[in-house]
């Protein structure tokens, strides 16, 4: 009764398909999920695979890396599951704080709750290094993956600031600029400005040793691009800055996180009927509902329900299209563009967002580059052309920097999906022994796997890069 | 019409026909203005079903009902919930929490019962037992320890068991997303949990049950407003709430 009512919106936390289908499922069938612990014994290996190169990257062998789940897609939908995860408090001081970016700034009044930037901090009492964490596309200061990220960190004895994706719903409206995001020096000019104004805020209070980086995904690639801007404005001096598997180009994987969406069986026009016969597939399997459905949950469903490679990539497609049309819909509201609201139309908090939503959905991040993006800053760029302006949305720009610059270090997975095939071998061209290539673990899938965990804190404490 | 559970219903209920009589507001027409690069007729299929349709004629009330609803949780639920969780140890909220557990199985057994359903019945009838009894109460939830499922069944269900239709979506004031059944069916729940509190305690209980029975399932819900990273956060709350609801039913 109450509960299903204000309080069924509890299902809305993160607007990842993954995450608003599967607590859906769980809600709904609530199943208890115990996974027998069988393999703790392949958990060793990290050293052994420092040795093992087959280019001077440091590569993890198969033999030496206990991370269970060996489909890439299934990686990146499942993650982790719990008895594969690193020990991390269960409760960290994790605050969530918000900062006015731009004063002189009216934000329009359809995104009224956005006016001031959120973000979160776990800080120690003494002095300790401050670690910065990036969230990835569409991901949020708080999100799963930034709180366990913080949570590593914290237990290692960390200050930690936690922002979301320039991406971001939020960071759109409160922190960027133009409002157009995806511009690799202008996001990075953004993220800066924020961690300024963040840092000015808290300096009062806390003792910094050093300042590092961390950014999972999109925002790994944000992290290259900071450290970079900092080499100039030398507010930080960043003394570690690691990057887990960032897209190379990021053209190349919004293409292929794109395409994804074709796997839904009729197109992203069935998604409706797609997520229904998805969430009934789930619902009939699971007849008892006991307990409540946990992070082991996916991983159980993956496992019972033996999910193709194709519906796998169609919720990870369906869940970037998510993000990518609310990002679409957001920068066209901030940067009044004209892409799929006319331009001039003032939208309030009561107005009916349907058919912007509707049309966002079908629109891939492609079409947000091409017929938003590139004509939105080509005045600033005369004589480049479309593609070569998008191409140049890249690490490949600053490779020299990144080839050069031993602070930077990389994690990435040899069967990360939204890498095309060959790009992994950039990172272990540049960046040489400072990349660490995992075998398995999809897009971020192994992030809160125990060695990944270790390998990332090792990193920041001086273990990692001194060799 | 005795016991408060039931009065704050019919108090949200006649807020809601109260505001449905404020007429849409004024929107400027799209028509005035030039045509963006893609528009729906460009876009959208001639026979698209809506990915996230849902029937919604008092659009603009609901979202009405849905700003104030945020303003609400910020400025009295969220801090209520703080001083509650900082007040109040964790033994003594998961006590609680587990006492309003029992009063809804047993709107559960009238529900299961009404869509002849006796495997639920049976489920919730002996939750119900073991934990008023063993579980002193309901404040211990003995029955989920021994793996009784729970199978949540509310009027709105029952009502949509026998074949009503959602009806139109609705904004509770306070309560958040519904449609027309769902809140239909909160009386009758309400009633037979007041009903239910009342046969085994004195008044004061229900009473307090009343005022702390919104608290403890804010308390108990993640949810905050416009934190998902969404722009369509209406939009999606209302697909997800017929959705689901059309999964419950159809168990």
């Amino acid at each position: 009764m109450f509960e299903q009512h204000l309080f069924l919106t509890g299902l809305v936390t993160g607007h990842a398909i993954r995450v608003t289908i599967c607590a859906l499922i769980a809600e709904r069938t609530g199943i208890h999920v115990t996974i027998k612990k069988t393999t703790q014994a392949r958990i060793f290996g990290l050293c052994a695979a420092l040795f093992a190169s087959l280019t001077s990257a440091s590569v993890v062998t198969v033999e030496n890396y206990g991370y269970p789940i060996t489909d890439r897609f299934a990686a990146t939908v499942v993650g982790t599951p719990v008895e594969f995860q690193a020990k991390l408090p269960k409760s960290i001081p994790f605050t969530g704080k918000s900062i006015t970016i731009f004063p002189e700034r009216v934000t329009p009044d359809v995104f009224f709750y956005g006016s001031e930037l959120l973000y979160s901090v776990a800080l120690q009492d003494g002095s300790a290094p401050l670690i910065f964490i990036i969230a990835g596309t569409g991901g949020s200061h708080n999100g799963t993956t930034n709180e366990n990220i913080a949570k590593a960190f914290y237990q290692d004895g960390f200050h930690v600031v936690s922002i979301s994706s320039p991406t971001y719903n939020n960071f759109v409206i409160a922190a960027s600029e133009t409002g157009v995001v995806g511009h690799a020096e202008r996001d990075a000019e953004d993220i800066y400005r924020v961690f300024e104004m963040i840092w000015a805020e808290l300096k009062q209070d806390i003792q910094v040793t050093s300042f590092n980086v961390i950014g999972p995904s999109l925002g790994g690639f944000n992290a290259a691009y900071v450290s970079k801007l900092d080499e100039q404005r030398h507010a930080f001096n960043f003394e570690r800055v690691l990057l887990i598997n960032p897209p190379v180009s990021l053209y190349n994987s919004i293409s292929l996180l794109d395409r994804m969406t074709q796997d839904i069986p009729g197109g992203v026009d069935n998604f409706d009927r797609f997520a229904n016969r998805l969430l009934h597939a789930y619902a009939t399997t699971y007849k008892q509902p006991v307990g409540t459905g946990g992070d082991n949950f996916l991983y159980q469903v993956y496992k019972e329900l033996d999910l193709k490679d194709e519906q796998l990539a169609a919720l990870i497609g369906t869940s970037f299209r998510l993000a990518s049309s609310t990002l679409a819909f957001t920068a066209d509201v901030m940067a009044d563009y004209g892409y799929i609201k006319p331009k001039g139309l003032p939208l309030n908090r009561y107005s009916n967002l349907q058919i912007y939503n509707d049309v966002a959905v079908r629109l891939g991040f492609t079409d947000y580059y091409f017929q938003f993006f590139y004509p939105f800053y080509k005045a600033d760029y005369p004589g480049v052309t479309q593609d070569d302006f998008i191409a140049a949305i890249s690490l490949r720009t600053i490779e020299e920097y990144l080839r050069n610059t031993k602070k930077i270090t990389v994690m990435h997975n040899a069967d990360d999906v939204i890498l095309e095939p060959g790009e992994i071998n950039f990172f272990s061209e540049v960046f040489g022994d400072r990349a660490t290539i995992y075998p398995y673990g999809g897009h971020i899938g192994n992030i809160n796997y125990l060695d990944n965990v270790a390998h990332m804190v090792a990193t920041f404490n001086g273990e990692e890069t001194q060799r | 019409m005795k016991h408060p559970l039931l009065r704050i219903c019919l108090l949200v209920v006649l807020a809601s026909v109260g505001a449905c009589s404020s007429g849409p507001q004024l929107q400027p027409q799209t028509a005035d203005y030039p045509e963006p690069v893609f528009t729906p007729k460009e876009i959208l299929p001639p026979d698209h079903a809506n990915l996230t349709e849902v029937y919604d004629p008092w659009e603009n009330m609901n979202k009405h009902i849905y700003n104030f609803n945020y303003e609400f949780d910020k400025a009295v639920y969220l801090p209520v919930v703080r001083g509650y969780r900082a007040v109040v140890p964790s033994f003594a909220r998961t006590g609680l929490s587990n006492f309003f557990r029992n009063l809804v199985d047993v709107t559960s057994i009238f529900n299961s019962i009404l869509q002849l359903a006796p495997t639920k019945t049976f489920q919730n009838t002996g939750r119900v037992l073991i934990n008023s009894t063993f579980g002193i109460f309901g404040l211990i939830d003995v029955a989920s320890k021994m793996d009784i499922p729970r199978p949540v069944e509310d009027f709105g269900q029952t009502l949509g068991h026998w074949g009503v239709g959602q009806g139109p979506y609705l904004v509770l004031p306070f309560l958040g997303p519904s449609n027309l059944r769902d809140s239909a069916g909160l009386l009758p729940d309400f009633y037979v949990a007041g009903a239910a509190s009342d046969a085994v305690f004195p008044s004061e209980v229900t009473l307090g049950a009343f005022v702390l029975y919104p608290i403890n399932s804010r308390a108990n819900n993640p949810f905050r407003y416009y934190q998902n990273g969404s722009a369509f956060e209406y939009e999606m709350v209302r697909w997800l709430y017929s959705t689901k609801r059309k999964l419950d039913i159809n168990e």
